[in-house]
């Protein structure tokens, strides 16, 4: 077996390790952190098939991140408030109802601003993304109806059929299982023909046109893919937090879900995984040592990008399919 | 809305994009001429304002202040170059983005470990304190005046530096084929400093003098980094006319939209629904605009090839 | 976590009428780094003062910074909640942290005390027997700014605020009280630091007076630029624009500005005279009024804690119903809604020293309550 390999699968199993330890010795805390670690892993996942396998420096991701949140935000809001949407639809606190609006939701959001913004490449797309998501922020905080920058608060967890949400393990759980599963899609899909053709398209766009292959198709639909998973993480986190505001679309969230691909090992199936758990570690430990503890992360990520570009899986499995 | 006010809120507008340009112009120079995208330019307009407030809590001179933003931006720039940026030219734009990122936290945690949490203070120099009575009888700032006249005079000298001197040729050269002008002989790793260097000093000025009429505190550079995003965007990366024009339109688009569209939409709802929607379609404006530009013109107005 | 303070060293309270069987754990989760982070620090100084006075050993404090960040506060009180079991929380700053984090904490038996955000749905129809609110809610300075204006002869106001729920709730106050006409209400981009185009508008708009409410910097920004363009309308605002840790950095452009508060240091009662001196003595500071506010906060635990354990959470809420403690405002007592009743003053931004201060020129309001209180029912 190679060693990535049994990276891929014992990651993992590390982070569910984590969580079922915690529970036995009663630190809820513990498995909050660990289920906090499987959303923003399954936030990456999603950019990772945009930013890894398409090559897309997407620095506006939070926006779809934001926009599941919102997903969840806004129809457990008018559950709450018994108040129907539009004056038509009720609100739900049903999980999988919100988790397919939220993915929905999330996947028309990237389909837009995905066929504006592959018209452009390079420089312009990290622009372009970026500036997209600050419009989504600046229309969040000033759209007052649903709170605006105090964000919406819920007052309980939503419901999952046969499970209670509200017991740390459980809603750990659930959660690890989602991201399982896109785990899972995101191998199959990268081994898939459409993998290998936006692989192929990312290494030499001249040669893939060459051979038929249409890069903006497939870079949107990686994008829109993206986006959608990245929105489940979304509606994941925010019921997570029972909260959520306008600082889920901010750019520094956009910058943070990057942050943890690179931390990880770009393009790596487990690279967002190995990334989650490094970031939250680094942020429960260092935020310990003093309460100026970015200056340690800023130090420690430029650290891997000049030194360690594989990431912590590149160090750990060599660098065999390093992004480059 | 009276002539008056209209030519006092285009002055705004002006003032505004030629703040934009000088943090603009830096960013587009270096990755014209270096292929770099610098996500802590900000950082370095931050350091100009803090330099200024603390030589000013100092010395009280608003001159010698402007000079250390000047030389403490650049000098930091040329470090910062070549501890880090140097090593990132010839990777990837993630790379950039990441490591310049990580820069951000770093300085912006540091400012805030060495000055401390609270927001510091410039003051204007009396001789640009209040405002002066223009030709026509409109009152407006000198010291907004005095920024587009120094953001006019540094346009100005840039297109003249790049236009018509020794160093401008290598720039352009250096945008055109980087191999090339290593072979006739520049030592390509001292111009990528000077420019680099270059860049960071026009920001700090820039973040001085705003630095004056604002609250100098840490954080105080992601907005305009952004903004100067939007603006060399609009104008095509890597020249120095495109963040020009880029730097008044979005600056124009900026103010006039802040004051039109709650007007406009005044018309046709009530007051207070017109000054929330206004408000709020306002602060998307320039990245509407920067969208409708982008659809017709993928690299910007005036931008070539990437 | 920025630290973690165990049992405070000092003298056992011998004057205790009754023996505490357990130690107390207090949560404060407040700002200390990142943008705003003075107020935090300002509210634990004053926190932290009190309860070194009181000097007692069995109180624990936990203390973490939020960074202002929704989602960073929601996490530490969870791990305060589940994992550090504390009794009572405090120390949030801002109104939409105090929506994120202080309905799920009451909701699992915590007391939460307010120093500083009062978002008008806790005063209302969110409000909860186990939430206090010791420093004001939202509206109660813009009320005062606008009752205050009417007894100034301001009938033409033009408002200013950013397009956000605080925001729109100040304008909303202001109105509640001022009668006069509105020349023009505008809202601004929060977080906008070039304030031109405002500033001309309110040349322009022949208003008589300006109140305006900008958090931060962009209160910083626009005092400054208000007073470079050379506007002589008179400027009114909250006490969070003129307070003592921020005047420094708008400095001479807000001299005479009248601003509204329900505390000052120049406030003429024993407790606050002593508050003010020991205060300065040991962080070598003015306080502001946010320290105010923690130290009262903390006077008010104090107080309660000297009549029951939180575990016996009927007994400690009415104790801290019955606010038997000295303020530093002086007079203060709880509403119906646990938000306080108080006088709200008049300030004046003078010169002090070197630097700028506030002194107090007159009442806006006398025992004003708040307007939501009838929405709650508990």
């Amino acid at each position: 077996m190679r060693a990535e390999t049994l990276l891929n699968l014992s990651l993992p199993a590390l982070l569910l390790a984590t969580a079922l330890i915690a529970h036995w010795l009663d630190e809820p805390y513990i498995i909050t952190l660990a289920t906090r670690a499987a959303i923003l892993a399954l936030a990456a996942v999603g950019l990772n098939l945009a930013l890894g396998l398409g090559g897309l420096v997407s620095l506006g991701h939070a926006a779809f991140f934001g926009i599941g949140g919102y997903a969840m935000g806004i129809l457990a809001f008018h559950a709450q408030t018994f108040t129907p949407l539009w004056g038509l639809i009720e609100g739900t606190k049903s999980m999988p109802v919100i988790w397919l609006v939220a993915v929905v939701a999330a996947a028309l959001a990237a389909l837009v601003i995905g066929a504006l913004s592959l018209r452009t490449s390079g420089v312009y797309f990290i622009m372009i993304t970026l500036a997209f998501g600050q419009m989504l922020f600046y229309f969040a905080i000033s759209w007052p109806t649903y709170g605006g920058e105090d964000g919406l608060s819920i007052y309980l967890r939503n419901d999952f059929p046969g499970v209670n949400t509200l017991l740390p393990l459980n809603y750990f759980l659930i959660c690890f299982s989602l991201l399982a599963v896109v785990l899972v899609l995101f191998d199959r899909l990268a081994k898939s023909p459409f993998g290998l053709a936006l692989q192929a398209a990312r290494q030499t766009p001249a040669r893939a046109e060459a051979v038929g292959l249409t890069p903006y198709r497939l870079r949107l639909v990686a994008f829109v893919i993206s986006g959608a998973i990245t929105g489940l993480a979304g509606a994941l986190f925010a019921d997570l937090n029972r909260f959520v505001s306008p600082n889920m679309l901010s750019w520094h969230m956009s910058g943070e879900l990057i942050i943890l691909i690179v931390l990880g090992g770009l393009a790596r199936l487990s690279g967002p995984v190995a990334g989650a758990m490094l970031f939250i570690t680094l942020e429960y430990f260092l935020e310990g040592l003093s309460t100026y503890w970015h200056v340690y992360l800023g130090a420690i990520l430029l650290g891997v990008v000049l030194f360690a570009r594989g990431g912590l899986i590149g160090l750990v499995a060599g660098r065999e399919v390093a992004h480059d | 809305m009276s002539a008056a006010l209209l030519i006092e809120q285009l002055l705004n507008g002006l003032q505004f994009g030629v703040m934009l340009f000088l943090m603009a112009a830096g960013l587009t120079l270096i990755f014209g001429v270096m292929g770099l995208i610098n996500l802590a330019h900000g950082s370095l307009y931050m350091i100009g304002a803090f330099a200024a407030a603390g030589t000013a809590a100092l010395t009280g001179s608003f001159w010698l202040a402007l000079a250390a933003a000047l030389m403490a931006a650049a000098l930091v720039g040329a470090i910062v170059e070549m501890v880090v940026i140097r090593r990132l030219y010839d990777r990837d734009h993630l790379d950039q983005v990441l490591a310049t990122f990580a820069l951000i936290l770093i300085f912006s945690e540091g400012t805030r470990f060495l000055f401390g949490s609270l927001p510091l203070y410039l003051d204007t120099p009396d001789i640009l304190s209040g405002p002066t009575t223009l030709p026509g009888g409109l009152d407006y700032s000198k010291y907004r005046l005095f920024i587009i006249g120094v953001g006019l005079a540094i346009a100005g000298g840039l297109f003249w530096l790049i236009g018509r001197t020794r160093l401008g040729i290598q720039i352009r050269a250096g945008e055109a084929d980087r191999e090339m002008i290593a072979a006739l002989g520049v030592d390509i790793r001292k111009l990528y400093t000077l420019v680099f260097a270059l860049g960071a000093a026009l920001a700090g000025l820039a973040g001085a003098m705003i630095g004056a009429i604002q609250a100098v505190e840490v954080g105080m550079g992601e907005p305009v980094l952004i903004l100067a995003f939007v603006v060399i965007v609009i104008g095509g990366i890597g020249s120095i006319k495109g963040a020009f024009i880029g730097a008044l339109l979005v600056g124009l688009t900026d103010t006039l939209g802040r004051v039109l569209l709650p007007q406009v939409f005044g018309l046709i709802m009530d007051a207070s629904s017109a000054t929330t929607v206004g408000a709020s379609l306002a602060s998307m404006a320039i990245y509407i605009l920067m969208a409708g530009i982008l659809l017709f013109r993928p690299s910007g107005l005036f931008g070539g090839q990437t | 976590m920025a630290f973690r303070t165990l049992a405070l060293a000092g003298l056992l309270a011998t004057t205790s009428t009754m023996a505490l069987a357990e130690d107390v754990r207090i949560g404060m989760i407040t700002t200390l780094s990142g943008g705003g982070a003075g107020l935090g620090i300002d509210v634990r100084d004053g926190f932290m003062l009190a309860m070194e006075q009181a000097g007692r050993d069995d109180i624990e404090m936990i203390i973490e910074d939020d960074e202002r960040a929704p989602d960073r506060a929601v996490q530490q009180a969870d791990r305060m909640i589940q994992s550090d079991d504390v009794d009572i929380m405090t120390g949030i700053i801002w109104s939409n942290l105090a929506m994120a984090v202080i309905p799920s904490a009451t909701a699992q038996g915590v007391f939460y005390l307010s120093p500083n955000a009062g978002p008008s749905q806790l005063a209302g129809a969110a409000c909860h027997e186990n939430y206090f609110n010791v420093a004001w809610q939202n509206d109660n300075l813009h009320e005062a700014a606008g009752a205050y204006a009417n007894t100034e002869g301001y009938t033409n106001s033009f408002i200013l605020a950013p397009n956000y729920p605080a925001g729109r709730d100040a304008l909303t106050g202001y109105q509640r009280m001022y009668e006069g006409d509105v020349a023009q209400e505008v809202y601004t981009q929060l977080g906008q630091t070039d304030y031109a185009a405002e500033i001309s508008q309110i040349r322009n708009s022949g208003a008589d007076s300006v109140y305006f409410f900008l958090p931060g910097g962009m209160g910083i920004a626009f005092v400054r630029q208000y007073a470079e363009a050379g506007v002589d309308i008179p400027l009114v605002g909250p006490a969070f624009s003129f307070d003592q840790g921020i005047l420094g950095a708008v400095g001479e452009s807000a001299l005479g500005v009248r601003n509204t508060s329900q505390w000052s240091h120049d406030l003429d009662n024993p407790a606050n005279v002593a508050f003010v001196e020991a205060f300065e003595a040991e962080y070598d500071r003015l306080p502001s009024l946010y320290a105010s506010q923690g130290y009262d906060t903390a006077n008010l635990i104090l107080s309660a804690l000297d009549v029951a354990h939180p575990d016996d959470a009927d007994a400690f809420r009415e104790a801290l119903r019955a606010a038997d403690f000295d303020s530093t405002r002086g007079d203060f007592e709880f509403g119906p809604n646990h938000h306080p009743i108080q006088d709200i003053y008049v300030r004046e931004v003078v010169e002090h020293g070197d630097g700028l201060t506030n002194v107090i020129v007159g009442t806006a309001l006398e025992d004003r309550g708040d307007a939501y209180a009838d929405q709650c029912n508990m």
